[in-house]
Protein backbone atom coordinates (compact mmCIF):
# COMPACT_ATOMS: atom_id res chain seq x y z
CA UNK A 1 0.00 0.00 0.00
CA UNK A 2 1.09 3.48 -0.35
CA UNK A 3 0.36 6.07 2.09
CA UNK A 4 0.65 10.07 1.17
CA UNK A 5 0.37 12.89 4.02
CA UNK A 6 -1.96 15.12 2.65
CA UNK A 7 -1.95 16.98 6.60
CA UNK A 8 0.02 16.35 9.59
CA UNK A 9 -0.74 19.42 11.72
CA UNK A 10 -2.92 18.60 14.74
CA UNK A 11 -5.68 20.89 16.77
CA UNK A 12 -5.74 23.63 13.96
CA UNK A 13 -4.22 24.78 10.39
CA UNK A 14 -1.09 26.75 10.69
CA UNK A 15 -0.01 27.88 6.78
CA UNK A 16 3.04 29.83 6.98
CA UNK A 17 6.59 30.44 5.84
CA UNK A 18 7.86 28.85 9.16
CA UNK A 19 5.81 25.61 8.68
CA UNK A 20 6.62 25.27 4.77
CA UNK A 21 8.28 21.84 5.78
CA UNK A 22 6.10 20.22 7.80
CA UNK A 23 3.16 21.48 6.77
CA UNK A 24 0.37 23.74 7.72
CA UNK A 25 -2.62 21.42 7.41
CA UNK A 26 -4.22 18.98 9.78
CA UNK A 27 -4.91 15.27 9.42
CA UNK A 28 -5.70 13.45 6.25
CA UNK A 29 -3.62 10.56 4.82
CA UNK A 30 -4.47 8.70 1.71
CA UNK A 31 -4.05 5.13 1.51
CA UNK A 32 -4.33 3.16 -2.16
CA UNK A 33 -4.22 -0.35 -2.02
CA UNK A 34 -2.37 -2.62 -4.90
CA UNK A 35 -6.03 -2.82 -6.02
CA UNK A 36 -6.98 0.60 -6.38
CA UNK A 37 -9.34 1.21 -3.07
CA UNK A 38 -8.57 4.50 -1.52
CA UNK A 39 -8.60 4.90 1.70
CA UNK A 40 -8.56 8.25 3.19
CA UNK A 41 -7.83 8.51 7.33
CA UNK A 42 -9.32 11.66 8.72
CA UNK A 43 -10.81 14.69 6.89
CA UNK A 44 -8.73 17.55 8.33
CA UNK A 45 -8.17 20.77 6.01
CA UNK A 46 -5.47 18.49 4.12
CA UNK A 47 -8.41 16.58 2.36
CA UNK A 48 -8.97 19.27 0.47
CA UNK A 49 -6.17 19.06 -2.29
CA UNK A 50 -6.40 15.13 -1.72
CA UNK A 51 -10.21 15.66 -2.60
CA UNK A 52 -8.68 17.60 -5.96
CA UNK A 53 -5.94 14.37 -6.90
CA UNK A 54 -8.94 11.89 -7.15
CA UNK A 55 -9.80 11.44 -11.01
CA UNK A 56 -13.15 10.12 -12.52
CA UNK A 57 -11.83 6.61 -13.03
CA UNK A 58 -12.50 6.01 -8.96
CA UNK A 59 -15.31 5.17 -8.13
CA UNK A 60 -15.49 4.63 -4.55
CA UNK A 61 -13.76 6.31 -1.63
CA UNK A 62 -13.57 5.09 1.76
CA UNK A 63 -12.81 7.76 4.67
CA UNK A 64 -12.01 6.49 7.86
CA UNK A 65 -12.49 9.09 10.94
CA UNK A 66 -10.40 8.32 14.33
CA UNK A 67 -13.25 11.11 16.04
CA UNK A 68 -14.64 13.91 14.99
CA UNK A 69 -12.81 17.02 16.82
CA UNK A 70 -13.17 19.82 14.35
CA UNK A 71 -9.34 19.09 13.04
CA UNK A 72 -10.58 15.84 11.97
CA UNK A 73 -13.32 17.01 10.19
CA UNK A 74 -12.79 20.18 9.28
CA UNK A 75 -12.24 19.59 5.65
CA UNK A 76 -14.90 17.50 5.37
CA UNK A 77 -17.50 19.60 3.38
CA UNK A 78 -14.59 20.73 1.06
CA UNK A 79 -14.02 16.96 0.19
CA UNK A 80 -15.08 17.20 -4.14
CA UNK A 81 -16.07 13.11 -4.27
CA UNK A 82 -18.96 14.11 -1.91
CA UNK A 83 -20.15 16.67 -4.53
CA UNK A 84 -19.54 13.92 -7.49
CA UNK A 85 -22.87 12.32 -8.50
CA UNK A 86 -22.39 8.19 -8.92
CA UNK A 87 -19.61 8.51 -6.80
CA UNK A 88 -20.03 6.44 -3.69
CA UNK A 89 -18.18 7.08 -0.53
CA UNK A 90 -18.03 5.27 3.16
CA UNK A 91 -17.67 7.46 5.72
CA UNK A 92 -16.48 5.25 9.33
CA UNK A 93 -16.21 6.73 12.09
CA UNK A 94 -16.29 5.99 16.13
CA UNK A 95 -20.00 4.82 18.13
CA UNK A 96 -20.95 7.31 20.40
CA UNK A 97 -24.01 6.64 22.86
CA UNK A 98 -26.12 8.80 22.09
CA UNK A 99 -26.34 9.70 18.55
CA UNK A 100 -25.30 7.83 15.61
CA UNK A 101 -22.82 9.06 13.10
CA UNK A 102 -25.15 10.61 10.83
CA UNK A 103 -26.22 12.68 12.77
CA UNK A 104 -23.62 14.40 14.53
CA UNK A 105 -21.44 14.92 11.42
CA UNK A 106 -24.70 16.79 10.71
CA UNK A 107 -24.35 19.16 13.28
CA UNK A 108 -21.10 20.67 10.97
CA UNK A 109 -22.70 19.39 7.99
CA UNK A 110 -25.57 22.10 8.63
CA UNK A 111 -26.21 25.75 8.97
CA UNK A 112 -25.29 27.71 10.59
CA UNK A 113 -21.74 26.23 10.30
CA UNK A 114 -21.94 25.01 7.02
CA UNK A 115 -24.40 25.77 4.18
CA UNK A 116 -24.62 22.34 2.35
CA UNK A 117 -26.52 19.53 4.70
CA UNK A 118 -25.78 16.08 4.25
CA UNK A 119 -28.85 14.90 3.09
CA UNK A 120 -28.09 17.14 0.21
CA UNK A 121 -24.85 16.21 -1.21
CA UNK A 122 -25.40 14.45 -4.38
CA UNK A 123 -22.75 11.46 -3.95
CA UNK A 124 -23.95 8.13 -2.88
CA UNK A 125 -23.60 8.38 0.67
CA UNK A 126 -22.94 5.93 3.40
CA UNK A 127 -22.31 6.16 7.30
CA UNK A 128 -21.14 3.19 9.01
CA UNK A 129 -20.69 3.48 13.01
CA UNK A 130 -17.67 1.63 13.66
CA UNK A 131 -17.30 -0.49 16.89
CA UNK A 132 -14.17 -2.86 18.27
CA UNK A 133 -13.38 -5.29 15.60
CA UNK A 134 -12.37 -5.98 12.17
CA UNK A 135 -14.11 -4.43 8.59
CA UNK A 136 -13.05 -5.17 5.01
CA UNK A 137 -12.60 -2.57 2.70
CA UNK A 138 -11.46 -3.73 -1.08
CA UNK A 139 -8.16 -5.63 -0.13
CA UNK A 140 -7.94 -4.03 2.93
CA UNK A 141 -8.22 -5.46 6.09
CA UNK A 142 -9.10 -3.26 8.66
CA UNK A 143 -8.96 -3.46 12.79
CA UNK A 144 -10.07 -0.81 14.81
CA UNK A 145 -9.96 -0.28 18.90
CA UNK A 146 -10.73 2.70 21.06
CA UNK A 147 -7.94 4.49 22.35
CA UNK A 148 -6.97 7.08 25.27
CA UNK A 149 -8.33 10.17 23.75
CA UNK A 150 -10.99 12.46 25.38
CA UNK A 151 -14.68 11.24 23.78
CA UNK A 152 -15.58 8.16 21.55
CA UNK A 153 -11.76 7.52 19.41
CA UNK A 154 -10.44 4.78 17.11
CA UNK A 155 -6.76 4.23 16.10
CA UNK A 156 -6.88 1.91 12.98
CA UNK A 157 -4.38 -0.82 11.67
CA UNK A 158 -4.58 -1.23 8.41
CA UNK A 159 -2.99 -4.48 6.85
CA UNK A 160 -2.80 -5.42 2.77
CA UNK A 161 -0.70 -8.16 1.10
CA UNK A 162 1.64 -8.98 4.46
CA UNK A 163 1.72 -4.91 4.85
CA UNK A 164 0.72 -3.38 8.07
CA UNK A 165 -0.08 0.57 8.27
CA UNK A 166 -1.41 1.40 11.74
CA UNK A 167 -2.76 5.19 12.83
CA UNK A 168 -3.15 6.72 15.65
CA UNK A 169 -2.85 10.43 15.07
CA UNK A 170 -4.80 11.51 18.95
CA UNK A 171 -3.13 9.12 21.41
CA UNK A 172 -2.07 9.69 25.15
CA UNK A 173 -1.21 5.70 26.15
CA UNK A 174 -0.28 7.15 29.54
CA UNK A 175 -2.26 10.15 31.46
CA UNK A 176 -0.04 11.61 33.39
CA UNK A 177 3.17 9.76 31.31
CA UNK A 178 5.08 7.59 33.02
CA UNK A 179 5.77 3.95 32.54
CA UNK A 180 3.57 1.62 29.56
CA UNK A 181 1.98 -1.12 31.22
CA UNK A 182 3.92 -4.55 31.31
CA UNK A 183 1.03 -6.24 30.61
CA UNK A 184 0.87 -4.67 26.42
CA UNK A 185 -3.52 -6.07 26.62
CA UNK A 186 -3.66 -2.97 29.28
CA UNK A 187 -1.80 -0.48 26.87
CA UNK A 188 -4.16 1.58 25.01
CA UNK A 189 -3.27 1.14 21.38
CA UNK A 190 -0.62 -1.91 21.66
CA UNK A 191 -2.95 -4.56 19.50
CA UNK A 192 -3.36 -1.34 17.10
CA UNK A 193 0.44 -1.03 16.62
CA UNK A 194 2.08 -3.86 17.46
CA UNK A 195 4.40 -5.30 14.87
CA UNK A 196 3.59 -2.60 11.67
CA UNK A 197 5.61 -1.85 9.48
CA UNK A 198 4.60 1.97 9.82
CA UNK A 199 2.78 3.82 12.77
CA UNK A 200 1.69 7.29 12.03
CA UNK A 201 1.01 8.53 15.87
CA UNK A 202 0.64 11.51 18.22
CA UNK A 203 3.74 13.31 18.86
CA UNK A 204 2.06 16.92 19.67
CA UNK A 205 4.41 17.79 22.54
CA UNK A 206 7.50 17.89 24.03
CA UNK A 207 8.65 16.55 27.59
CA UNK A 208 8.44 19.55 28.78
CA UNK A 209 4.80 21.21 27.43
CA UNK A 210 3.16 17.74 28.64
CA UNK A 211 2.80 18.06 31.86
CA UNK A 212 0.62 21.79 31.21
CA UNK A 213 -1.85 19.20 28.88
CA UNK A 214 -2.01 15.88 30.90
CA UNK A 215 -5.96 14.56 29.85
CA UNK A 216 -5.71 16.52 26.63
CA UNK A 217 -5.31 12.84 24.77
CA UNK A 218 -1.73 13.68 22.87
CA UNK A 219 1.14 12.21 23.54
CA UNK A 220 4.94 13.97 24.04
CA UNK A 221 7.69 12.78 21.43
CA UNK A 222 9.86 10.64 23.96
CA UNK A 223 6.64 8.69 24.99
CA UNK A 224 5.58 8.01 21.65
CA UNK A 225 9.22 6.93 20.87
CA UNK A 226 8.89 4.58 24.20
CA UNK A 227 5.58 3.30 22.94
CA UNK A 228 6.68 2.40 19.16
CA UNK A 229 9.41 0.78 20.73
CA UNK A 230 7.69 -1.26 22.98
CA UNK A 231 5.25 -2.18 20.01
CA UNK A 232 7.97 -3.47 17.76
CA UNK A 233 6.99 -1.16 14.92
CA UNK A 234 9.51 -0.92 11.54
CA UNK A 235 8.95 2.49 11.39
CA UNK A 236 7.27 5.41 13.00
CA UNK A 237 5.99 8.61 11.41
CA UNK A 238 5.61 11.61 13.66
CA UNK A 239 2.52 13.07 13.30
CA UNK A 240 -0.57 16.05 14.65
CA UNK A 241 1.73 18.77 15.23
CA UNK A 242 1.16 21.34 17.82
CA UNK A 243 0.02 24.24 15.84
CA UNK A 244 2.15 26.42 18.19
CA UNK A 245 5.69 24.54 16.46
CA UNK A 246 7.36 25.55 13.59
CA UNK A 247 9.40 23.76 11.41
CA UNK A 248 12.72 24.50 13.42
CA UNK A 249 10.89 23.42 16.91
CA UNK A 250 9.82 20.71 15.16
CA UNK A 251 13.49 19.45 14.31
CA UNK A 252 14.65 20.51 17.46
CA UNK A 253 11.75 18.20 19.43
CA UNK A 254 12.62 15.31 17.67
CA UNK A 255 16.30 15.26 18.19
CA UNK A 256 16.03 16.15 21.77
CA UNK A 257 13.95 13.14 22.20
CA UNK A 258 15.78 10.89 20.57
CA UNK A 259 18.40 12.15 22.97
CA UNK A 260 16.76 10.88 25.79
CA UNK A 261 15.56 7.20 24.11
CA UNK A 262 16.17 6.34 20.78
CA UNK A 263 14.33 3.24 19.96
CA UNK A 264 15.13 0.71 17.10
CA UNK A 265 12.83 1.32 14.88
CA UNK A 266 13.55 3.85 11.86
CA UNK A 267 12.26 7.39 12.05
CA UNK A 268 10.24 9.65 9.75
CA UNK A 269 9.27 13.45 10.44
CA UNK A 270 5.67 13.37 9.53
CA UNK A 271 5.68 16.12 6.94
CA UNK A 272 2.89 16.87 4.19
CA UNK A 273 3.63 15.59 1.08
CA UNK A 274 5.26 12.72 2.24
CA UNK A 275 4.60 9.07 0.71
CA UNK A 276 5.48 6.50 2.51
CA UNK A 277 5.51 2.64 0.95
CA UNK A 278 4.36 -0.29 2.88
CA UNK B 1 -3.13 -9.57 20.90
CA UNK B 2 -6.63 -7.81 21.77
CA UNK B 3 -6.59 -5.37 23.51
CA UNK B 4 -8.57 -4.82 26.97
CA UNK B 5 -11.90 -2.71 26.70
CA UNK B 6 -10.55 0.96 26.95
CA UNK B 7 -13.31 1.80 29.46
CA UNK B 8 -11.09 -1.24 31.60
CA UNK B 9 -7.44 0.56 31.10
CA UNK B 10 -8.62 4.33 31.06
CA UNK B 11 -10.32 3.03 34.89
CA UNK B 12 -7.39 1.13 36.21
CA UNK B 13 -5.24 4.27 35.04
CA UNK B 14 -7.74 6.21 37.09
CA UNK B 15 -7.71 3.91 39.83
CA UNK B 16 -3.65 3.83 39.98
CA UNK B 17 -3.71 7.21 41.13
CA UNK B 18 -6.44 7.28 44.04
CA UNK B 19 -6.07 6.92 47.35
CA UNK B 20 -9.23 5.16 47.68
CA UNK B 21 -8.92 1.03 47.74
CA UNK B 22 -10.56 0.01 44.48
CA UNK B 23 -10.88 -3.37 42.90
CA UNK B 24 -11.99 -4.18 39.48
CA UNK B 25 -13.33 -7.32 38.36
CA UNK B 26 -14.38 -8.31 34.54
CA UNK B 27 -17.51 -9.72 33.59
CA UNK B 28 -17.68 -13.00 35.28
CA UNK B 29 -16.16 -11.70 38.77
CA UNK B 30 -12.36 -12.42 38.09
CA UNK B 31 -9.78 -10.05 39.37
CA UNK B 32 -9.08 -7.47 37.11
CA UNK B 33 -6.68 -5.29 38.78
CA UNK B 34 -6.15 -3.45 42.59
CA UNK B 35 -4.75 -0.39 43.54
CA UNK B 36 -1.85 0.01 45.64
CA UNK B 37 -4.46 1.29 48.80
CA UNK B 38 -6.21 -2.31 48.36
CA UNK B 39 -2.92 -4.01 48.84
CA UNK B 40 -2.43 -2.63 52.06
CA UNK B 41 -5.78 -3.62 53.07
CA UNK B 42 -5.78 -6.78 51.72
CA UNK B 43 -2.15 -7.62 52.54
CA UNK B 44 -1.19 -9.02 49.03
CA UNK B 45 0.59 -7.19 45.87
CA UNK B 46 -1.75 -7.38 43.06
CA UNK B 47 1.31 -9.02 40.98
CA UNK B 48 1.46 -11.79 43.60
CA UNK B 49 -2.35 -12.21 43.68
CA UNK B 50 -2.67 -14.61 40.78
CA UNK B 51 -6.45 -15.92 39.98
CA UNK B 52 -9.48 -14.52 41.90
CA UNK B 53 -12.09 -16.09 40.75
CA UNK B 54 -15.89 -14.78 42.34
CA UNK B 55 -16.76 -18.09 43.51
CA UNK B 56 -13.77 -18.14 45.67
CA UNK B 57 -13.09 -14.48 46.44
CA UNK B 58 -15.67 -14.71 49.95
CA UNK B 59 -14.02 -18.20 50.91
CA UNK B 60 -10.51 -16.48 50.37
CA UNK B 61 -11.03 -13.42 52.67
CA UNK B 62 -13.29 -15.44 55.29
CA UNK B 63 -16.26 -13.07 54.34
CA UNK B 64 -18.99 -12.61 56.85
CA UNK B 65 -21.43 -9.39 58.05
CA UNK B 66 -20.90 -7.35 60.37
CA UNK B 67 -22.07 -9.73 63.19
CA UNK B 68 -20.51 -12.55 61.74
CA UNK B 69 -22.54 -14.53 59.39
CA UNK B 70 -21.06 -15.83 56.40
CA UNK B 71 -21.41 -14.43 52.83
CA UNK B 72 -21.46 -16.21 49.94
CA UNK B 73 -19.40 -14.55 46.97
CA UNK B 74 -22.86 -14.07 44.65
CA UNK B 75 -24.29 -12.29 47.81
CA UNK B 76 -20.67 -9.66 48.17
CA UNK B 77 -22.24 -6.20 46.63
CA UNK B 78 -19.46 -7.64 43.80
CA UNK B 79 -21.60 -10.27 43.06
CA UNK B 80 -24.78 -8.31 42.95
CA UNK B 81 -23.32 -5.38 41.02
CA UNK B 82 -22.52 -8.34 37.97
CA UNK B 83 -25.23 -10.44 38.25
CA UNK B 84 -27.82 -7.99 38.72
CA UNK B 85 -26.22 -4.99 37.25
CA UNK B 86 -27.01 -2.51 39.65
CA UNK B 87 -25.00 -0.53 42.73
CA UNK B 88 -25.07 -2.23 45.54
CA UNK B 89 -23.26 -1.60 49.14
CA UNK B 90 -22.40 -4.08 52.33
CA UNK B 91 -20.25 -3.72 55.45
CA UNK B 92 -18.57 -7.01 55.65
CA UNK B 93 -15.72 -8.58 58.06
CA UNK B 94 -13.21 -10.12 56.14
CA UNK B 95 -9.94 -11.77 57.13
CA UNK B 96 -6.84 -10.09 54.89
CA UNK B 97 -4.28 -12.62 53.56
CA UNK B 98 -1.84 -11.46 56.85
CA UNK B 99 -4.98 -13.40 59.03
CA UNK B 100 -5.32 -9.68 60.33
CA UNK B 101 -9.90 -8.90 60.12
CA UNK B 102 -10.91 -5.89 59.37
CA UNK B 103 -14.49 -4.10 59.30
CA UNK B 104 -14.80 -2.40 55.60
CA UNK B 105 -17.78 -0.86 53.62
CA UNK B 106 -17.81 -2.24 50.19
CA UNK B 107 -19.69 -0.21 47.13
CA UNK B 108 -19.26 -2.10 44.18
CA UNK B 109 -21.28 -0.13 40.97
CA UNK B 110 -21.60 -2.01 37.62
CA UNK B 111 -19.46 -0.85 34.67
CA UNK B 112 -21.71 -0.32 31.50
CA UNK B 113 -19.91 1.00 28.43
CA UNK B 114 -21.26 2.72 25.63
CA UNK B 115 -23.80 0.40 23.59
CA UNK B 116 -24.84 -1.31 26.42
CA UNK B 117 -21.38 -3.31 27.19
CA UNK B 118 -21.47 -5.09 30.33
CA UNK B 119 -17.78 -4.91 31.14
CA UNK B 120 -17.69 -5.72 34.81
CA UNK B 121 -17.73 -3.61 38.26
CA UNK B 122 -15.94 -1.58 40.36
CA UNK B 123 -15.92 -1.71 43.53
CA UNK B 124 -14.74 0.52 45.99
CA UNK B 125 -13.82 -0.20 49.95
CA UNK B 126 -13.66 1.91 53.23
CA UNK B 127 -11.85 0.88 56.31
CA UNK B 128 -14.27 1.08 59.05
CA UNK B 129 -12.08 2.67 62.12
CA UNK B 130 -13.19 0.77 65.30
Amino acid sequence: MRATLWGTRGSLPNAGPETVRYGGNTSCVEVRGRGGTVLVLDAGTGIRRLGACINGNVKRVDLLLTHLHMDHIQGLGFFGPLYRPGMEVHIWGPPSATMNLRARLARYLSPPLFPVRIRDLPCSLTLHDVHPGEFEVGEFQIRADLVSHPGPTLGFRISENGGTLAYMPDHEPIVGGGDLPAEHEWTSGFAIAEGADVLLHDSQYSREQYPEHVGWGHSYVEQTLRFADRAGVGKLVTFHHDPAHDDAMLDRMLEDALRAFRPECTIQPGQEGAVIDT
Amino acid sequence: MTQKDLELILLRQWAAHIQTPIWIAGVEGELLFYNEPAEQLLRRRFDEAGEMPLDQLAALFNTATEDGRPVTSRDLPLGVALSERRPAQGRLRVSALDGSVRLIDVTAVPIIAAGNRHLGAIVFFNEVMP
